[in-house]
């Protein structure tokens, strides 16, 4: 094996192949957009509007386990120098903000029917995920301000770790906030629903992993065989 | 349908239209790469073609 060739990540071994996960996602997304239509009963307060929370919230808390796997991923760089976690890190703060970005979008529609406003800036959960959102974009425009190699890497994964910080403020700014427009779902008592909602939520919040997993693994396998190309090129050349 | 359906139908829209933008960007990434193996692949014989003679010196 040349040196060029060994410094190339390996795609790493994986126990679910990608076909079994992309069927997964499907049927746990279809089976999530069934119960949540025709099985979830409607909300006393909402009515039917709150159908937009199974999502809105699945969608949240898998962001934020993008981020949390992110600064993981950061850790592992720092910690062990494992060639494949930059790259990971990479592709889950990509993923992040994919969901990010639907997180804004749903809420921001949810918002417009509820209060009758797109966005409220004195909403501190609102305004605090805005700010986790536009922190991880910084993300990439600090990745590629910087040449690719040693130092990128451990300045993205400085970063990384320092946007996890972020995910428990915005998560506790809804409790800690004197102003509870926002829907609070989850007490220190378990969450604030019961019966076919939860159940339904439980199934749309399996649905939203298992699609970022499954989209994590698709994205990651482009990145790895583009850099394999690009060495491979290099090599050639 | 009422003005609430309409809105929640949107969201759910909103959730498809990204995640199959996203599927689009990464298929059309994925046959840029495969374009670029295939480049590559083309390139082996003629290397190999090359160094063959060389190879048979350095026996001899």
């Amino acid at each position: 094996m040349s040196p060029a060739a060994a410094t190339i990540p390996a795609v790493g071994r994986t126990r679910i192949s990608l076909p079994a996960l992309a069927a997964g996602s499907l049927v746990l997304v279809t089976t999530a957009l069934v119960f949540v239509f025709f099985v979830a009963p409607d909300d006393a307060n909402q009515g039917f509007s709150q159908r937009i929370f199974y999502f809105h919230v699945s969608i949240a808390i898998t962001a934020y386990a993008c981020f949390a796997g992110a600064a993981w991923n950061a850790l592992r760089h720092l910690w062990k120098r494992d060639p494949r976690a930059d790259l990971q890190s990479y592709v889950c703060v990509h993923q992040g903000l994919i969901f990010g970005t639907l997180v804004l979008l749903t809420g921001s529609i949810w918002a417009k029917i509820s209060w009758g406003h797109w966005w409220l800036w004195s909403e501190d959960q609102l305004v605090l995920f805005l700010v986790l959102f536009l922190f991880y974009c910084a993300y990439f425009m600090l990745r590629f301000s910087v040449d690719p190699g040693p130092q990128r890497a451990n300045l993205s994964a400085v970063y990384a770790l320092f946007g996890v910080v972020l995910i428990p403020v915005s998560f506790a700014a809804i409790r800690l906030a004197k102003n509870l427009i926002h829907p609070v779902v989850f007490t220190l008592h378990g969450p604030n629903f019961g019966g076919w909602i939860l159940a339904t939520y439980c199934l749309a919040q399996s649905a939203m992993l298992v699609l970022a997993y499954t989209l994590y693994r698709v994205e990651l396998s482009g990145k790895r065989l583009d850099l394999r190309l690009r060495r491979l090129r290099e090599v050639l050349a | 349908m009422t003005t609430s359906e309409k809105y929640v139908t949107a969201a759910y829209c909103v959730v498809f239209a990204v995640v199959l933008v996203y599927v689009l960007i990464m298929a059309l990434k994925l046959q840029r790469l495969e374009r670029e193996v295939d480049e590559l692949a083309g390139r082996v014989p003629e290397d190999e073609a090359e160094e063959a003679p060389r190879e048979t010196a350095q026996v001899g």
